[in-house]
């Protein structure tokens, strides 16, 4: 199939549609509306296919779980603030083990912020977001076409562990260009999933529910889900990494920071300097085998993320106290270019003495 | 011998959890009969709510997903557009639809979304002990109005089938209340003609029942069955407040 140039917010829009999503629900946020645009462009065309523009950002998750109870594909998209609003509906779905996408074209923060792109609702995503022990699985591109690429995955990964799946993006993910292919076409009728509610017909009626008066059963519940949580980290963690054989400095980076990080690794290289990145593409799971192996020959680790030090924690943590962090963040919506980032990389380079 | 009484097949035979003289079980029972009357019983989903009747799926045997507080009319929207051919109705409490759903409820309600509502109406935050609904009367001492509802500080008692009724995406309000035989018959005719709007895809469809609570409202049941004459039904009359099927063309 040939490439088109699209932006990263409508080119979730296709590749949703090519995944079989049937109902989107949205409310308007910048820097996402050219994705809730497509599918009222797109999707409300479709035999059988639902588009709703909500009057809320719960509205729209709360018809998300409506539809996913019938078993549809469904999906919704926001950007920081009104993820913030989804928190209620993505911990309902996550406690009734209910498959959804939700797309974060995360901005500025904390509060209204700004609309600039910013990564500072890691924390928010990789640790459930909501009330309640819960993960959600966070996938984090870092081009257009890995936008379209893990959106297809979304689904399918929100499907086959019945879990909601986050994406998330940044602002100028969603808004830049870049030539995307599309690897698959929309199945015509995706069969109606296990387990969904749509009347009793021929078999005895079922209950969702998250409710329940009894503890015990409720822990149950918590373990339940826990044990799953265990077989995604095992089965679906997912990074990249570039640079990294002979490198003394690793650069931990996710999303269009990486992007970022790639351009200032390819600087530094240039005068000589053996940098590498590692790239978490799942956030939770996070890829922390990945850090432990990287740790085994390189003991430098520099974390850059576009806010105050969040993912940096999970680096930490799966350093155990090995190696040396250092950390450079941006918060805010500001945008560091990968001159900056190299400016960065080269003077903790020479202060630890690698060269 | 006639057959004066059944218990409804989609009626669960559980024990109701709910107080004596509490209307939700005489709600619950007029559904699960309308429900079984209209053959509705295997394309039925119904949304429950947070609050004394969160345990309704315990009692309708029908598919039922519990939702968040105050989010049936949005959870009822997803399941509606995604299977137009399944039948939803959501039971909600006034603190659900009146107060943190009003939103969800208002503007499924104005998009015409071809869903049932069942709203109980007991004028007080059940489950939680008795504190004020957006319903309260004025004057009526609940947990967190001590001294009584005072308007200037708290607010009036909200009225939701007179405020919906206006938007052109409902087909049919009515407010009803499950006080008395005759006002138990009406409510059955009431929830009967919602479904059927349903059916027919007229739009929204609401029934709004006076529900007594007696043990909130700190009175005996027969009390409490007076109240919602006496007091209540003054300031919530009973009454149709649209009905699509009965407006006569403007041209």
């Amino acid at each position: 199939m040939p490439k088109v140039l699209m932006d990263g917010n409508s080119a979730i829009g296709e590749a949703a549609i090519r995944a079989g999503c049937q109902c989107y629900f949205g409310y308007p946020i910048t820097p996402q509306n050219e994705l809730i645009e497509y599918m009222a462009t797109h999707l409300s065309r479709r035999k059988g296919c639902v588009f709703v523009q909500a009057e809320s950002e719960l509205a729209a998750i709360n018809m998300v779980y409506g539809a996913s109870v019938v078993g549809a594909r469904a999906m919704t998209s926001s950007s920081s603030p009104g993820i913030s609003l989804k928190q209620e509906g993505i911990s309902y779905l996550a406690a009734c083990e209910l498959p959804a996408v939700i797309v974060n074209m995360s901005r500025g923060g904390p509060g209204l912020g700004s609309i600039a792109a910013a990564q500072s609702d890691y924390f928010q995503a990789t640790r459930g977001g909501g009330h309640g022990d819960y993960r959600t699985i966070v996938l984090a591109p870092s081009s257009v076409q890995e936008l379209a690429d893990l959106t297809i995955r979304a689904f399918d990964l929100a499907d086959k562990y019945k879990i909601p799946v986050i994406i998330l993006g940044d602002g100028v993910l969603g808004q830049m260009m870049e030539p995307v292919e599309f690897k698959q076409e929309a199945p015509a009728v995706l069969p109606v999933r296990e387990g969904s509610l749509r009347g009793a017909k021929g078999r005895p009626s079922k209950i969702i529910k998250t409710f329940t008066s009894n503890p015990a059963e409720l822990e149950e519940i918590n373990w339940s889900l826990f044990r799953r949580y265990g077989l995604i980290k095992k089965q679906e963690t997912t990074f990249e990494t570039f640079m990294i054989d002979d490198a003394k400095l690793v650069v931990v980076a996710f999303g269009i920071a990486a992007r970022i990080a790639k351009g200032a690794i390819r600087n530094v290289r240039a005068e000589g300097l053996k940098v590498g990145l590692l790239r978490p593409i799942t956030l939770w799971p996070f890829p922390d085998e990945a850090v432990k192996e990287v740790v085994k020959n390189v003991n430098h680790f520099l974390v850059f993320e576009m806010n105050m030090g969040q993912m940096l924690e999970d680096v930490q943590l799966s350093l155990e106290g090995k190696g040396e962090v250092s950390f450079y963040g941006r918060p805010g919506g500001v945008i560091p270019t990968p001159s900056e980032v190299s400016r960065v990389i080269s003077r903790l380079y020479y202060q630890k003495g690698l060269k | 011998m006639k057959k004066v009484y059944a218990h409804p097949k989609s009626l669960k035979r559980a024990v109701f959890h709910y107080c004596p003289g509490c209307g939700h079980s005489i709600a619950h029972r007029l559904i699960c009969e309308v429900i079984d009357e209209m053959g509705l019983q295997d394309k039925t989903v119904g949304i429950p709510p947070p609050g004394c009747s969160v345990f309704a799926y315990h009692y309708f045997d029908v598919d039922m997903a519990e939702c968040a507080h105050g989010r049936g009319a949005a959870v009822a929207t997803g399941i509606k557009r995604a299977c137009p051919d399944i039948v939803v109705f959501t039971y909600q409490g006034d603190g659900d639809l009146a107060a943190i759903g009003t939103a969800e409820t208002i503007h499924a309600a104005n998009r015409g979304e071809n869903t049932t509502t069942v709203f109980i109406n007991n004028a007080v935050y059940g489950m939680t002990g008795g504190q004020m609904a957006p319903t309260t009367l004025r004057g009526m001492k609940t947990t967190t109005t001590p001294y009584g509802r005072d308007h200037v500080i708290e607010g009036h008692p909200i009225k939701m089938s007179e405020m919906l009724a206006p938007l052109e995406g409902v087909a049919y309000i009515e407010r009803v209340a499950v006080n008395s035989p005759a006002n138990i018959r009406k409510a059955k005719k009431a929830i009967t003609k919602a479904f059927q709007m349903q059916l027919d895809k007229r739009g929204f469809s609401m029934v709004e029942i006076l529900s007594p609570c007696p043990t909130n409202w700190k009175m005996t049941p027969i009390q409490a069955w007076k109240w919602v004459d006496d007091e209540m039904s003054k300031i919530f009359p009973l009454g149709v407040y649209k009905d699509v099927t009965e407006q006569k063309s403007a041209d």
